[in-house]
């Protein structure tokens, strides 16, 4: 009867069905695909960060980057008398430098037995983030020791200064440089090295500690026309290449261009015994919390970060898309579901207070409160069934339009572990009158480009059919409660 | 079989206060034919609300044979409504999108009456009351007459002791009328119910064994 019942009434009241369903479809499309989107841009976040953070790592263990004080800045190059090969009134000069990556702060390494000597902590691995910088250039040949004093008359005119790289006396430099990241070898439970996949040659292993050799993104080794056996210069000691690794995240960089044992790392840019940044994972999820309380109490100057705190520091259109979300699309997607709930309440007591008379009958042959409200709740949830299945064809729909149109979102990372691209930075002064600096290059800043994809999980559609009952019971109840209230006498009398 | 002593029963209309029953003490026995007349407002209908257990006394005392109606819960009263009073209305109030074995089923359902035996009751219900071949039409398909057929059938599938009938010819023509009063007149014969009719119509009155008369809330034996 209850069935037979309900869909009667259905049946009957075919505009106000649609109606209620068509609202609650809309609303719950607009839900679905906010999530659906919301969850493509986490998702998004977490492969730029586990394309630095790597795999597995909960929290991270950095210093706040220290204001940059008198003096301090960018690398100097210092070259003597005698520096460079002259050749044609020309000196050739050139030169490597390995230091700490910019924004970024170092620490004592024994932070990490410190870390690792923490409860909740499964795995630690340090890393010191670096920048290499590279200058060349071509400078004309200075006459030294000529006479200053101006030519007497009878005398001819000094010559015309000749040699560098425009022969007229210009001057030419090149600056390059890419990021280097020392890690131990032996560590590969977790850190940049965890999310990365082996493109070519072989990885670093614990045998490398010590040894002058270097992993490189696969990205930059095309780049920078590099290959498993080909020696690099990192702060002028060759590194030997023995492999090549990518993103296991498509799309995104490696967390630096080139990896190199952390001992030499910090030998070579004189960084000895320092760290900039260690890279945690606890033993379970829900350890998390207590265990970066452990960690700011253990390493009080330490700025410890989990990964919710690392999602923020995702910059980029990634990071415009993931507020865009989480605060308009929330929102308007709230509002429509709100205003679609209110639809279906107000509908449902409408219908109730059109059949006063129809249930002022049925109380006065026997049937309960009871009876009644679930008669009214159950043709509401099932309205609201139909709206929910309208609702996730029309938000799966949606759904696919985005995945179809893929949009890609750039992220970048703010962080002391720079993603870094190729580049480079050219320079050229031209001798003679006028001068002036032409830029050849600019340099990449470290981004990665993620194409956005909406997945459609098992949540989604959770949230689909949730909320179709969840509205179908709230307007139900409205309109169960109405019903419940009706006196049987006053409901016989009723002209409705 | 009911028992009323001194009911009065007031409504508060806006800050008006109208008493629709004024210590109304009579009782019915059971098996009665009862018909219930007066002028409009007089408190006919009211006074069936008190015996259908639909409504409460302001004061005083209605009991159907054990049965405290006026003192007793919401849902007490729903259960008795369920399982011993008929109501035939005279606007025939069947529900629109059921079809007439439909509306049938509907008096057996708080009865928890399985789905086939509410079936079977349900349409040899229409066939006691000639509308075996309309079972599954519904009301707009159905003509007056027909239609308070069904009501009436409603109001018998489950066996009450009692049937009350507001004004059940007042929305039919006089061929009708004469039909209808005929088949409750039987069914009360064949059944032994105890029929109460409020109507307006002396013809439908005279076939009643007691004729009751109410003005003003106050009511009187003809």
């Amino acid at each position: 009867m209850f069935f037979t019942y309900l869909r009667r009434e259905l049946a009957g009241r075919r505009r106000q069905t649609a109606i209620i369903a068509a609202g609650m479809a809309l609303a719950i499309a607009l839900v679905m695909i906010v999530n659906a989107v919301s969850t493509g841009v986490r998702d998004a976040q977490a492969a730029v960060l586990e394309s630095v953070y790597g795999v597995g790592t909960d929290l991270t263990v950095a210093q706040e980057p220290a204001p940059p004080g008198e003096g301090e800045g960018g690398p100097r190059f210092e070259f003597d008398a005698g520096a460079g090969t002259t050749t044609d009134g020309s000196t050739e000069i050139s030169q490597s430098r390995l230091m700490a990556g910019f924004g970024s702060t170092t620490f004592e390494d024994d932070a990490l037995a410190t870390v690792e000597a923490l409860d909740d902590v499964a795995a630690a691995a340090a890393t010191l983030s670096l920048t290499n910088t590279t200058f060349n250039g071509e400078l004309p040949e200075f006459r030294q020791g000529s006479d200053s004093t101006a030519p007497t008359e009878g005398e001819q005119p000094v010559a015309p200064p000749e040699g560098g790289f425009d022969g007229a006396g210009g001057s030419a430099f090149d600056v390059d440089s890419f990021t280097v990241l020392g890690l131990d070898p032996a560590a590969d439970a977790v850190g940049p090295l965890s999310a990365v996949a082996l493109d070519e040659g072989r990885g670093l292993e614990a045998s490398d500690t010590g040894d002058a050799v270097a992993v490189l993104d696969a990205t930059y080794a095309t780049s920078a026309e590099l290959a498993v056996g080909d020696t690099i210069d990192v702060g002028g000691t060759e590194f030997e290449v023995v492999g090549t690794v990518t993103s296991t995240s498509a799309d995104t960089e490696t967390a630096a261009n080139v990896y190199i044992p952390l001992d030499l790392a910090q030998s070579i840019s004189g960084e000895e015994g320092m760290i900039s940044s260690i890279a945690v994972q606890a033993t379970s999820a829900d350890r998390i919390d207590a265990l970066q309380a452990d960690l700011e109490e253990a390493l009080p100057d330490a700025t410890v970060s989990t990964q919710a705190g690392l999602a923020a520091s995702v910059s980029g259109s990634l990071a415009s898309a993931s507020s865009l979300i989480s605060n308009l699309g929330l929102w308007v997607s709230l509002a429509v579901l709100v205003a679609a709930f209110l639809i279906a309440i107000l509908l449902t007591i409408q219908g109730v207070t059109r059949r006063t008379r129809e249930f002022g009958t049925l109380k006065a042959i026997g049937w309960s409160n009871r009876r009644i409200v679930g008669q009214v709740t159950g043709e509401s949830i099932v309205q609201g069934l139909i709206g929910g299945a309208a609702g996730l064809v029309l938000g799966l729909a949606g759904i696919w339009v985005v995945n179809l149109i893929a949009p890609t979102i750039g992220g970048a990372t703010a962080t002391d572990v720079v993603a870094g691209g190729p580049g480079g930075r050219q320079l050229a002064i031209p001798g003679g009158p006028g001068g002036g600096f032409a830029d050849a290059a600019s340099a990449s800043a470290g981004s990665a480009e993620v194409v956005l994809n909406a997945p459609v999980t098992i949540g989604v559609i959770a949230i689909a059919i949730g909320l179709a009952v969840l509205g179908g019971l709230v307007a139900g109840s409205f309109g169960g409660w109405r019903a419940a209230r009706l006196r049987p006498a006053e409901a016989l009398r009723s002209n409705a | 079989m009911y028992t009323l002593e001194n009911v009065s029963k007031a409504y508060t209309r806006s800050t008006r206060k109208i008493a629709a029953l004024k210590n109304v003490s009579l009782t019915i026995g059971a098996g009665q034919l009862v018909a219930i007349q007066g002028p409009t407002g007089g408190g006919k209908s009211t006074l069936l609300q008190m015996l259908g257990a639909l409504d409460r006394p302001t004061s005083g005392r209605v009991a159907l044979g054990d049965a405290e109606l006026s003192h007793l819960p919401d849902s007490r009263l729903a259960g008795i409504r369920a399982k011993e009073i008929g109501f035939v209305f005279q606007g025939f109030n069947l529900i629109p999108t059921l079809s007439a074995q439909e509306n049938v089923e509907t008096a057996l359902e708080p009865l928890d009456v399985p789905g086939d035996e509410r079936r079977r009751r349900a349409l040899a219900a229409l066939e006691s009351v000639g509308l075996g071949d309309r079972a599954a039409h519904v009301p707009s398909e159905l003509s007056g007459g027909q239609q308070q057929r069904v009501a009436i059938a409603r109001a018998l599938v489950k066996e009450p002791d009692v049937l009350l009938a507001d004004e059940p010819t007042g929305n039919l023509d006089e061929e009708t009328r004469d039909e209808i009063i005929d088949l409750l007149e039987g069914l009360w014969r064949d059944r032994g119910l105890t029929l109460v009719i409020v109507t307006h119509d002396s013809a439908v009155a005279r076939r009643a064994e007691r004729r009751l008369h109410i003005k003003h809330g106050t009511v009187t034996e003809r």
